[in-house]
C-alpha cells in the first residue's frame, strides 16, 4: 500500500515529503452580507500511512478541511496537495466514508462495494474478486446480497469502508464516521476501523467530535478551535498497542485530559460549550 | 453548466460542522446480529387479512347505503336496477366499445404525457438554465385547469380525437413534469458526493445515483398524472365524442336513463382503480429499496 510520493513533483519545503500537505487553506462562505471564515490559515502535513484525527467545537472547520482534500469544495485560498499534487476535484485515489454512510439504497453491499470498481472499469470477475475481498475484511460476507435498508448502522458504515477500500485509495477521509452510533456500537466499530487498517494501512484523516475516540485512534490528535476555524493544539499519541488495556490505562487517561482541556477550554473560556449555545 | 457541479457553488452549508448526536431516527444496532428485517410474520398477515374484510365491509355498507336511498324515494337507480343495465350493456357490446374508446384516449393522452415530463423534468432539475426556462411555463399552466382548454383546442385542432388526447396529454404531462422535477431536486447531495469521490462523473451519476434517487418522485408524479388524465377524459368526451364512458352518460342524461349513468361512473371508477394498482404494483417493484416507514 506503501504508494511512493511522486519524487517528480515540486521540491518539498518539509524535511520529508507528506502524503498531505495543507499550505495556508483559507475558506470563507457567504452567510447573507457577512463572511464566515471557516478556515483561517490552516497548515498542516501529513505522513505516509498516519492516522491522524481531528476534533474541536462545531464551526471549526474540520469537516472543510476534509471537503477540501476530497475535492468537494475548493479552498479560497492557499493549496491542498497530495502526493505533491494540488488538489482540484475528487479522485479515486482518496477514498471518503461519510457520517451519513451515503449507500446507494438500491444497491446491495456487493453492488455498493461494486459501484467504484465499475466506475473504473474493472472487468466483472476481478471486481467480484475485489468486492467479496473487501466485503469480508469488514465481516459483511453474511450479507453481500442485502439492501442497506435491511442492514443496521454499524453494518452499513463497514459496507461504507469496504465501499471505500475497494477503489484502492492511498487516503482514507473519515467525517465523524461513527458519529450516529451509539457508545457500544461505536467502541466495535473503533477496534474494527484499527484492524482493518492494520491489516491494509493507508493514510487516514478521521474527523471526531469524540474526544476518546480521537485519542484511541489517532498517532497524531489535531486540535481545532472555531471562529475562525484553525489548528489549536497538536498531540502526540503514543505508538502503543490499541486494546482495552490501553483504552483504559493511565496513559490514555492523561492524554484524553489533555486533549479534553484543548477542545473545551480554549483560551480560558469554554469554548465549545459556548459554541453549542 | 450541471447544477450538481459542487465547486463554486453555493456554500452547501454555511455552518460546516455537523452538530454532534447524529441523525434522529437512526435505531442503534447490534453490531453482527441479524439485520434487522421488516416483520413479515403470522400476526403481519393476520393483520393484512383484517384489512381486507373491513374493506369489503366497507364496500358493502356503501351498496347497502345506496339502496337503501334508493328504495328511500332518491331518484336513483337500485343496485340490481345497475347490474341489469350492466348485463345489457355487455352483452350487446357497447360498454367495451366505449371503455375500448375511452382507454384507448387515456392511455395515448397518459404516456405522450408521462413520455415527455420525465425527460423535461430531469433537464430542469440537472440544468439550472432548462429550469429556469421551462418554469414559468409550467407553474403558468398548472394553475389552468386542463378542462379550460378544451374550448380553445376545438377550435385550434377540430373536434376529433387530438384535442381530446391533447388536454389529456397536458393533464398527465403537468402532474408527472412537477414530480419528477422535485425528484431530481432532491435528490440526496451526499449520495452525490458518494459517486464524485468513487470517481464517477456527471453522466454516471446522472445514470446511476439521479435516475434510480429520483425514480420514486417519477412514479408517484404518473400515479398523479394517471388520475388527472382520467379525470379529464370524462369531460373531454362530454364534447363531441360519439364513442367513451363520458359520451354514453352524457347521451343517457338526455335520456334520463339513470342506471346506465351509474354503469358508466362505475366503470369509470373500476378502471381508474386497476390502473392505479398497475402503477401501484410497479412501485413497489422498482423502489422496494426504500426505507418506509
Amino acid at each position: 500500500m506503501t504508494s511512493k510520493p511522486a519524487a517528480t513533483a515540486k521540491p518539498a519545503t518539509q524535511s520529508e515529503p507528506a502524503k498531505i500537505s495543507v499550505r495556508g487553506v483559507t475558506k470563507t462562505f457567504a452567510l447573507g452580507r457577512e463572511t464566515f471564515t471557516a478556515l483561517d490559515d490552516v497548515s498542516l502535513d501529513i505522513a505516509d500511512n498516519e492516522f491522524v484525527t481531528v476534533v474541536g467545537p462545531s464551526g471549526c472547520g474540520k469537516s472543510t478541511l476534509l471537503n477540501i482534500l476530497a475535492g468537494l469544495e475548493a479552498p479560497t485560498e492557499g493549496q491542498a496537495l497530495v502526493d505533491g499534487e494540488e488538489v482540484s476535484g475528487p479522485g479515486p485515489e482518496r477514498g471518503v466514508i461519510f457520517q451519513q454512510y451515503a449507500l446507494f439504497p438500491w444497491l446491495t453491499v456487493r453492488q455498493n462495494v461494486e459501484f467504484g470498481l465499475r466506475t473504473m472499469g474493472v472487468a466483472k470477475d476481478e471486481r467480484r474478486r475485489r468486492a467479496e475481498h473487501f466485503i469480508a475484511l469488514v465481516g459483511l460476507e453474511r450479507f453481500a446480497d442485502a439492501l442497506p435498508k435491511t442492514l443496521s448502522g454499524g453494518m452499513r458504515q463497514r459496507c461504507a469502508i469496504a465501499r471505500a477500500y475497494a477503489v484502492g485509495p492511498s487516503i482514507l477521509l473519515m467525517d465523524e464516521p461513527f458519529g450516529a452510533l451509539d457508545a457500544l456500537t461505536r467502541v466495535k466499530l473503533q477496534e474494527q476501523l484499527l484492524d482493518t487498517w492494520s491489516q491494509d494501512k493507508r493514510t487516514v484523516l478521521f474527523i471526531t467530535h469524540d474526544v476518546d475516540e480521537a485519542v484511541f485512534l489517532a498517532n497524531r490528535v489535531i486540535v481545532m478551535a472555531a471562529r475562525p476555524g484553525r489548528i489549536y493544539d497538536v498531540i502526540d499519541v503514543p505508538a502503543v498497542e490499541r486494546d482495552e488495556d490501553f483504552r483504559l490505562s493511565a496513559d490514555f487517561a492523561q492524554l484524553r485530559n489533555r486533549v479534553w482541556h484543548s477542545v473545551y477550554h480554549q483560551d480560558g473560556v469554554t469554548a465549545a460549550l459556548t459554541a453549542a449555545h | 453548466m450541471p447544477v450538481l457541479d459542487k465547486q463554486g457553488a453555493a456554500p452547501r452549508d454555511a455552518v460546516p460542522d455537523k452538530e454532534p448526536g447524529g441523525t434522529p431516527g437512526k435505531t442503534p444496532e447490534a453490531l453482527s446480529g441479524a439485520p434487522a428485517k421488516s416483520p413479515r410474520t403470522s400476526a403481519g398477515s393476520r393483520d393484512r387479512g383484517r384489512m381486507l374484510l373491513l374493506n369489503a365491509l366497507s364496500v358493502a355498507l356503501g351498496i347497502a347505503l345506496w339502496w337503501v336511498l334508493a328504495a328511500g324515494g332518491f331518484k336513483l337507480p337500485t343496485p340490481p336496477e345497475a347490474v341489469s343495465r350492466a348485463g345489457e350493456l355487455i352483452s350487446d357490446g357497447t360498454l367495451a366499445d366505449d371503455v375500448l374508446a375511452s382507454l384507448t384516449r387515456v392511455m395515448i393522452g397518459f404516456v405522450l404525457g408521462t413520455a415527455v415530463a420525465i425527460p423535461v423534468g430531469f433537464l430542469m432539475g440537472w440544468y439550472a438554465t432548462a429550469r429556469a426556462l421551462v418554469e414559468p411555463w409550467i407553474q403558468f399552466f398548472r394553475t389552468i385547469p386542463p378542462l379550460a382548454i378544451i374550448p380553445l383546442a376545438i377550435v385550434v385542432m377540430g373536434i376529433d380525437e387530438t384535442p381530446k388526447i391533447f388536454v389529456i396529454f397536458l393533464a398527465a404531462f403537468l402532474a408527472c413534469v412537477i414530480s419528477t422535477f422535485q425528484g431530481v431536486v432532491n435528490v440526496d447531495r451526499t449520495l452525490i458526493d458518494a459517486a464524485r469521490v468513487l470517481g464517477a462523473k456527471d453522466g454516471r451519476i446522472f445514470a446511476r445515483v439521479v435516475v434510480p434517487a429520483s425514480t420514486p418522485f417519477i412514479l408517484v408524479g404518473m400515479r398523479v398524472g394517471l388520475g388527472s388524465a382520467w379525470a379529464t377524459l370524462v369531460a373531454a368526451e362530454l364534447i363531441a365524442a360519439q364513442q367513451g364512458l363520458g359520451y354514453r352518460m352524457q347521451n343517457a342524461q338526455l335520456y334520463y336513463d339513470l342506471p346506465t349513468i351509474f354503469v358508466g361512473l362505475i366503470s369509470i371508477g373500476i378502471l381508474g382503480l386497476l390502473m392505479d394498482r398497475v402503477l401501484l404494483l410497479a412501485e413497489r417493484k422498482l423502489t422496494g429499496w426504500q426505507e418506509r416507514r
